[in-house]
């Protein structure tokens, strides 16, 4: 297996580059920042066992785990669109009182360790939480301990970087398109539709990824909320750490999956949308 | 910009002190003694720590508490402990095996297993035989570590076949589980039960005395502070730290 660092040669694109040499007392502590970045993903790659990947990789816990890490992450981050790009637009769009107020509110997760953020959805939506004790002697619904839970713990902690990334999209965004539209006669949901949609696509398609990666990373909060059981609750992550309890070979193997799926992702981004910015 | 660097040596220098106080040297001449000891160990070795600290004035003891697992596994990869309490000999086989132990581990306190339910019981669990319910939503620690192999163990020897709905990292987790009563019932050490107070009950069975955890604790090789660790460790295996573990729920080897 080869990765692809997410980097590319320096003159390749960017030729607004300013001309001269660079100063060394930028470029060493550059290096040094870089090495202290990427010396762990090295330390990852050369203790591998790489002789017996092939086979770690195809046991059905490993399997498991990795198809309801994809499974997981990617309905995580559909809700996330569906609900997100809503919240980003109405933050941008809408005066209201307070939406500063809702603004810090709707990041909070991102710098909420994500431990906490499992205890406060076990207080909310566990089976004696404010929802979740409604709706289970409502529905019978419960979600720790199943799979929605998992999906519930990831959307939280992987919604905000969607928001945020639709937002900046928006308020980049030329007003006078969605002004022109109206003043056509168009109504506020078509000219969101099909005038401000197309125009923040990028931003939403960015969003949506880094939610994803964020999703498939998620560990705290979903081993607080959604338990560890295999095949129902137990992602990646999770695999990971318990792994590294008796196995730590496998724990490396799995974490290696786990940064090449991080690392494809992101140079994916970065070539796609980010870059052309 | 003189702003800017003023800042910038400021967050540095902050950096700097925390990296000195976490490091072993702690402030002021006093000596810091780190002890990695079992989840289950939290309340009984912290008051033990109190103790410690009283009798040898300037002195901090400075825990790690987690799965015996997760910290084995700190230590063989470097981590600067003195003292290792483990929940099982197995895990202690770990550190040993890798040559981070300075001479033989000692056992000296046992725990054992009991079904945690909350308090209200709302499974309605009155022995281990009611585990295999159906509808029952029991969390048990993952086989990895030693309360969950402590578990498997005991309900083969129960005979009881159960479907767990989580198997949780350690038996702290198990415990909040059964605590905020997402979990029916849950199998935790007795200390553990005991710890939370009236928020859960436990109850004993007899297959546990096929899975009791013997605790060994062992001076780590190449301990920053090696006097105190034996000191600690004489102080955990001597009188005053029997009838700590006991009223905690702990027995004797």
């Amino acid at each position: 297996m080869t990765v692809h660092a997410p980097s590319r040669p320096a003159a390749s694109r960017d030729g607004d580059r300013p001309p001269g040499r660079p100063p060394l007392i930028l470029v060493l502590p550059a290096l040094a920042g870089l090495a202290f970045l990427v010396l762990p993903l090295a330390g990852l790659l050369v203790r591998a066992p790489w002789s017996t990947l092939g086979t770690r990789l195809v046991r059905p816990e490993v399997l498991d785990a990795l198809r309801l890490s994809l499974l997981t992450a990617t309905i995580a981050t559909v809700l996330c669109v569906l609900f997100g790009v809503p919240l980003a637009w109405t933050l941008a769009r809408v005066r209201f009182p307070g939406v500063r107020l809702v603004r810090a509110l709707v990041t909070v997760p991102l710098v909420l360790p994500p431990v906490v953020g499992g205890v406060a959805l076990l207080l909310a939506a566990g089976r004696r939480g404010i929802v979740g004790g409604p709706l289970e002697s409502a529905f019978g619904i419960t979600l720790p301990f199943t799979t929605a839970g998992v999906v519930l713990a990831q959307a939280f902690v992987a919604m905000p970087f969607l928001v945020i990334s639709v937002e900046g999209a928006l308020r980049a965004a030329d007003l006078r398109y969605e002004e022109a539209a109206a003043t056509l006669g168009a109504s506020r949901w078509t000219t969101f539709r099909r005038v401000t949609l197309p125009l923040v696509a990028p931003g939403v398609a960015a969003g949506a990824v880094l939610c994803w990666a964020r999703a498939l990373g998620e560990f705290g909060a979903t081993i607080t909320f959604a338990g560890n059981f295999p095949g129902e609750t137990q992602t990646m992550p999770l695999a990971v750490y318990l792994a590294l309890e008796t196995d730590p070979q496998a724990a490396i193997v799995l974490s290696l999956v786990l940064l090449a799926v991080s690392v494809v992702v992101l140079a994916a981004l970065r070539n796609r949308w980010t870059g052309a910015s | 910009m003189f702003k800017r660097i003023a800042a910038a040596a400021a967050l540095l220098a902050a950096l700097a002190g925390c990296g000195e106080v976490d490091g072993a040297s702690g402030d002021g001449g006093g000596e810091t003694l780190t002890v990695f000891a079992a989840a289950s160990l939290t309340e009984t070795f912290t008051e033990l720590g109190k103790t410690f600290e009283e009798s040898h004035p300037g002195t901090d003891v400075r825990f790690g508490f987690a799965g015996s697992s997760t910290l084995a596994q700190q230590i063989t990869q470097g981590a600067p402990a003195d003292v290792f309490a483990s929940a099982s000999p197995a895990t202690m086989k770990t550190v040993t095996d890798a040559g981070d132990a300075a001479g033989e581990p000692r056992v000296f306190t046992t725990n054992r297993l009991v079904i945690a339910v909350p308090k209200d019981d709302p499974g309605g669990v009155r022995s281990v035989r009611d585990l295999a319910g159906e509808d029952l939503r029991v969390v048990v620690c993952a086989e990895q570590v030693p309360c969950g192999a402590a578990a498997a163990k005991a309900l083969a020897a129960a005979g009881v076949t159960v479907e767990p709905v989580s198997k949780e990292k350690d038996v702290k987790a198990v415990l909040t589980k059964v605590r905020l009563g997402e979990a029916d019932a849950g199998l935790v050490y007795r200390t553990d039960a005991k710890a939370a107070g009236g928020d859960v009950t436990g109850i004993e069975f007899a297959a546990a005395a096929e899975a009791v955890n013997d605790y060994p604790i062992v001076r780590v090789a190449d301990a920053p502070r090696p006097g105190l660790a034996k000191e600690f460790i004489d102080l955990v295996t001597g009188p005053r730290g029997r009838a700590v573990l006991g009223a905690a729920g702990f027995r004797a080897p």
